[in-house]
């Protein structure tokens, strides 16, 4: 089947099999690897992308699902060579340790924010109960969330 | 992991969905938010030849007051059913169910009506439709009928479904004054519940529901029966087991399910306020 998605503002026309997945479409159609596969069970996060901008997990949509959808993937947070703001909170916090984990995470928390601006730490953690990081570096996570929201003390 | 290769078509109208089914039968699936069924498949544990996505069929997606009761689409997803007022206020014990399911993600995705449609006991939305003595109205070839939450699940991952039908809209009684408390039970955040209960008081009337202690989501009819005659909470709650068949597991043996049932709807009378 043809399907096109507007993937970080560009239009992406492939001919797929109906079970392709949208993260399989993304990396391997679309040619965008940012997007990382952990647990491919809808566990871990880490395919986490926007859709219509909510944060969902690619593992667990069909690419046919999404035709003629808007998809944002870590690729297109940035502005040119200026890093999200999430993204720079990250990179001051230190809130990655091997980095697996880091672009899913970075997604769910600016949808996070889009969806509570002004979180406690304690919302932060159940916001981010969708991804997981095997290094257990989530203290910095969170840190960087707060600060990307204005919250820390 | 990749599902076994299958037809896809997607619906541009209810007509439309249930056309499709009457001609696939039981070779279909309907595909809505996905995030039951396409699992299954990923593990290749459901096989469609032919997989309907309704996904799209937006004029099955709201939250409207209908009279006596809360009409909720079935096609809306968590994440609406989490953040309505109207859910909050009228229907509080679903609003807090709902926001137990899955993580963010998943509540962007899934839907109620794909939720109990798949009628996993282990789930958190079955127990609490059936708490707040919901019915759910399924459409088919013949048009429309009206099932209560009791009696739409027959058995583990099975309902009153039949295979040319389609769940179209879940009805939850308007509870304004009433009291509730949803218990959920798991190691890890994200999981399913090794047992929860849905807990709802309003007058003199009680509902029980509780998650993962049978072949399909229960109603703790001794414990809603000692609670109307006036028991107290901990007696109450001594019933919750009563009659109840769980399975062991990794996480849990019939046992300590038996003892969280208890303690689980003990807690839930109490936060209730009983």
């Amino acid at each position: 089947m043809q399907v096109t998605v507007n993937i970080n503002g560009e239009s992406v026309s492939h001919d797929v099999e109906p079970r392709t997945l949208l993260v399989h479409y993304i990396r391997d159609h679309a040619g965008m690897t940012g997007t990382n596969i952990g647990c491919d069970s809808s566990s871990c996060g880490a395919c986490t992308v926007h859709l219509d901008g909510e944060a969902v997990k690619s593992c667990t949509i069909l690419a046919v699902q999404v035709d003629g959808q808007d998809v944002t993937t870590i690729e297109g947070l940035a502005d040119g060579e200026t890093l999200h703001p999430m993204q720079q909170a990250f990179h001051e916090n230190h809130a990655l340790q091997c980095g697996y984990c880091t672009p899913g995470m970075v997604m769910a928390a600016v949808s996070l924010l889009d969806e509570c601006p002004d979180p406690t730490e304690e919302q932060v953690r159940e916001g981010l109960e969708g991804n997981l990081c095997r290094c257990t570096g989530y203290h910095n996570i969170v840190q960087a969330v707060l600060e990307a929201s204005g919250s820390t003390s | 992991m990749i599902p076994v290769a299958f037809d896809y078509e997607r619906a541009d109208s209810l007509d439309h969905a249930l056309a499709l089914l009457a001609e696939h039968g039981d070779e279909a699936k309907l595909l809505a938010g996905g995030h039951s069924l396409l699992p299954l498949m990923k593990y290749r544990l459901a096989a469609p030849s032919m997989v309907i996505d309704i996904g799209r069929l937006s004029d099955l997606s709201y939250v409207r007051q209908d009279g006596d009761h809360i009409a909720i689409g079935a096609l809306t997803r968590h994440r609406d059913v989490e953040v309505s007022d109207l859910v909050t206020a009228e229907a509080g014990l679903l609003a807090a169910a709902t926001a137990k399911v899955g993580d963010p993600q998943v509540r962007h995705r899934g839907t109620l009506g794909g939720s109990l449609a798949h009628g996993d006991p282990a789930s958190d939305l079955p127990a609490t439709v059936v708490a707040l003595r919901g019915s759910l109205v399924v459409s088919g070839p013949d048009g429309s009928r009206e099932v209560q939450a009791d009696d739409f699940f027959t058995g583990f991952l099975e309902t009153d479904l039949a295979d040319d039908e389609m769940l179209t809209e879940v009805r939850i009684p308007r509870r304004p004054d009433a009291t509730w408390s949803f218990q959920k039970f798991n190691r890890r955040a994200q999981d399913w519940a090794i047992v929860g209960a849905a807990v709802v008081l309003d007058g003199g009337t009680c509902g029980v529901g509780l998650v993962n202690m049978d072949s399909r989501p229960v109603r703790a009819a001794g414990v809603e029966a000692a609670v109307a005659s006036g028991a107290s909470a901990e007696d109450a709650a001594s019933l919750a087991a009563d009659g109840l068949e769980p399975t062991a597991d990794l996480n849990a043996s019939v046992d300590y399910r038996c003892h969280l049932a208890r303690v689980l709807t003990r807690r839930g009378l109490e936060e209730s306020g009983r």
